[in-house]
């Protein structure tokens, strides 16, 4: 009797989670399948005729190619950030953890302020064009080094507490400096949260919408996600080719998703335990 | 100093040496605040001042006040504002709610947990524009698949992003369904982490289910709870992306919130009054979330 009650309960669950959250993925994959003049119907039905080809190569073209500027474009932001993000965060988290000091309550405050400020826009243009960074792939990447710095050092700091100390005073006892002490030895042993922080920090840069439109103008400079919104005028029409498009920009989630599950959800829960 | 005694030289130097080689130097803080402070704290002081001016990017006129008025007296600068409040509150109340009770349910032993938990956590990694392309395609009031799916019962849906009193609603929905996966995910990894022993004590007094989860989940998830609270009111209180994908902050003003409203007055060339803007979300994100992470705090340490 309960365990029929279960299985009910399971299969409504199922079912509802199903319509609720499959659906629009399946929307989205059968518009990027139908045809131009069958996908402006916008409904919500099996496509008649199938032309994933025509629509993968005409909105790949579409442009001149600015699809592929923009993944070469994202790939470049993402990995380049995501590395600086990686070793300097690490650096803080580090020191920040072994060395109590005078600034540590300055650094805790710094590390709040930028969980929870909302950049400044346009007073950061200034700054990028008085460095002379506005409109580079460079002040972008730097710009995600600095937002994603904060979230960063707290994964780290919080990990680099199970090190034992001992460690580094062998290690110093050996004639380490603090380089290859950091490098050589620490971060090695950080390797679960490294996953997590790269997982976590490649995601939200990809999907970054926001400060590329604001910091990064220009054609040459397009990101996968303003892609999105420079094709949404364009393809006014043609809504086989934006789902296409958002399909081919959901690939990349997709597949960390696949292989790294657990990281992500252990990175984005990382305060619910202990608060 | 050349002429500095044998001894002298023997003192200076072991004093200096254990500094220099700590294996924990100042520097290693150096990179990344240098990036920190010239693209994050520059920019935001600088903004403190440039909200009080009218502004070009190439010079500046001292107005005072001047923009911070405007912010209040245009009705859809005040109309972006009230948005926002409702915005957030919305969106994160369902959050705790729908994740609250999501998260007990995926915690019970129920069939296909995994793979329920994976769908209800994938839409928080795609990416926000697809995400608003999508429903607002999904929500149109004739052509829409929701409404046809309702036509379908015989109830006719309502212009979800068309209806002034509804579009800001339709939008925090969609918001939700994004980021209801986080909230999930972060309250069972609060649920998992309260001993078992707690239930058993409390079904040997005698609790009903209702009971258990009142008296054992609830307080226990607390930290889970803060979590979800802070983080969803800072990302509703920041919302851009959806609702720019979606309704653009119309029609007219009627879903604008203040990242909406930054974004039209720099677009129109009016810097110092997009500043101000910054400045008042800056305020309104520091009013409500300091004395929330307060409160919830607090009230945890007097059980």
């Amino acid at each position: 009797m309960r365990i029929t009650r279960r299985h009910g309960l399971g299969l409504l669950a199922i079912l509802v989670s199903v319509v609720i959250f499959i659906v629009p993925f399946v929307f989205i994959l059968l518009t990027a399948l139908k045809d131009k003049k069958e996908a402006s119907l916008r409904a919500f039905s099996w496509p008649t005729s199938f032309h994933f080809w025509d629509n993968l190569i005409q909105v790949i073209q579409a442009r001149d190619y600015m699809l592929l500027t923009a993944f070469v474009n994202s790939a470049i932001l993402t990995v380049a950030s995501v590395t600086l993000l990686v070793v300097l965060g690490a650096m803080v988290g580090f020191v920040l953890q072994r060395r109590p000091s005078a600034w540590t309550p300055i650094a805790n405050f710094l590390i709040l302020a930028g969980l929870i400020i909302p950049p400044a826009v346009v007073p950061t243009i200034w700054v990028l064009q008085g460095v002379g960074l506005f409109k580079t792939l460079h002040g972008m990447i730097l710009i995600e080094v600095a937002y994603g710095l904060s979230f960063t050092v707290l994964l780290f700091r919080a990990f680099v507490a199970t090190i034992p100390r001992e460690l580094d005073e062998a290690a110093t006892i050996d004639g380490a400096g603090p380089l290859k002490l950091f490098f050589l030895i620490i971060l090695p042993l950080l390797k679960p949260v490294v996953v997590t922080v790269i997982v976590v920090q490649s995601v939200a840069i990809f999907n970054d919408f926001t400060n590329p439109l604001y910091y990064l103008p220009g054609k040459q400079n397009v990101t996968v996600q303003l892609t999105l919104y420079n094709f949404q005028s364009m393809f006014d029409t043609s809504y086989n080719l934006l789902f296409m498009n958002i399909l081919l920009i959901t690939i990349p989630p997709l597949i960390v998703f696949l292989f790294f599950n657990r990281q992500i959800v252990a990175g984005m829960t990382a305060g619910a335990v202990k608060g | 100093m050349a002429l500095a005694s044998p001894a002298a030289v023997a003192i200076a130097v072991p004093a200096r040496r254990p500094a220099q080689r700590s294996p924990y130097p100042t520097w290693f803080f150096l990179p990344a605040a240098i990036i920190y402070a010239v693209l994050f704290l520059v920019p935001t002081l600088a903004s403190l001042f440039f909200s009080l001016t009218r502004w070009t990017l190439f010079n500046w006129t001292f107005i005072g006040l001047d923009n911070f008025v405007q912010f209040f007296r245009e009705p859809f600068l005040v109309q972006g504002l009230i948005n926002t409040l409702i915005y957030a509150a919305l969106t994160s109340g369902l959050k705790v709610v729908l994740g609250l009770l999501l998260a007990v349910f995926l915690t019970s032993e129920i069939m296909a947990r995994d793979f329920l938990r994976s769908v209800i956590f994938f839409p928080v990694l795609v990416s926000t524009v697809g995400v608003g392309i999508t429903f607002t395609v999904l929500m149109h009031p004739t052509t829409g698949a929701i409404n046809e799916t309702l036509a379908l019962f015989g109830i006719k849906g309502p212009g979800w992003l068309t209806d002034p009193r509804l579009a800001l609603i339709s939008v925090a929905l969609v918001d939700v369904w994004k980021g209801l996966g986080l909230a999930t995910v972060i309250y069972i990894a609060g649920i998992v982490s309260i001993p078992q022993d707690f239930y058993e004590a409390a079904k040997i007094d005698g609790a009903n289910a209702f009971q258990r989860f009142w008296n054992v989940t609830l307080p226990l998830a607390r930290p889970a709870t803060i979590t979800v609270v802070i983080l969803s009111l800072i990302g509703g209180l920041r919302s851009f992306d959806l609702i720019w994908s979606m309704t653009r902050g119309g029609p007219g003003f009627t879903s604008d919130v203040l990242a909406s409203v930054i974004y039209k007055q720099y677009q129109a060339g009016f810097y110092g009054l997009s500043t101000a803007g910054n400045v008042v979300l800056f305020i309104l994100v520091a009013i409500i979330i300091v004395p929330v992470s307060i409160f919830l705090n607090r009230k945890e340490r007097t059980p």
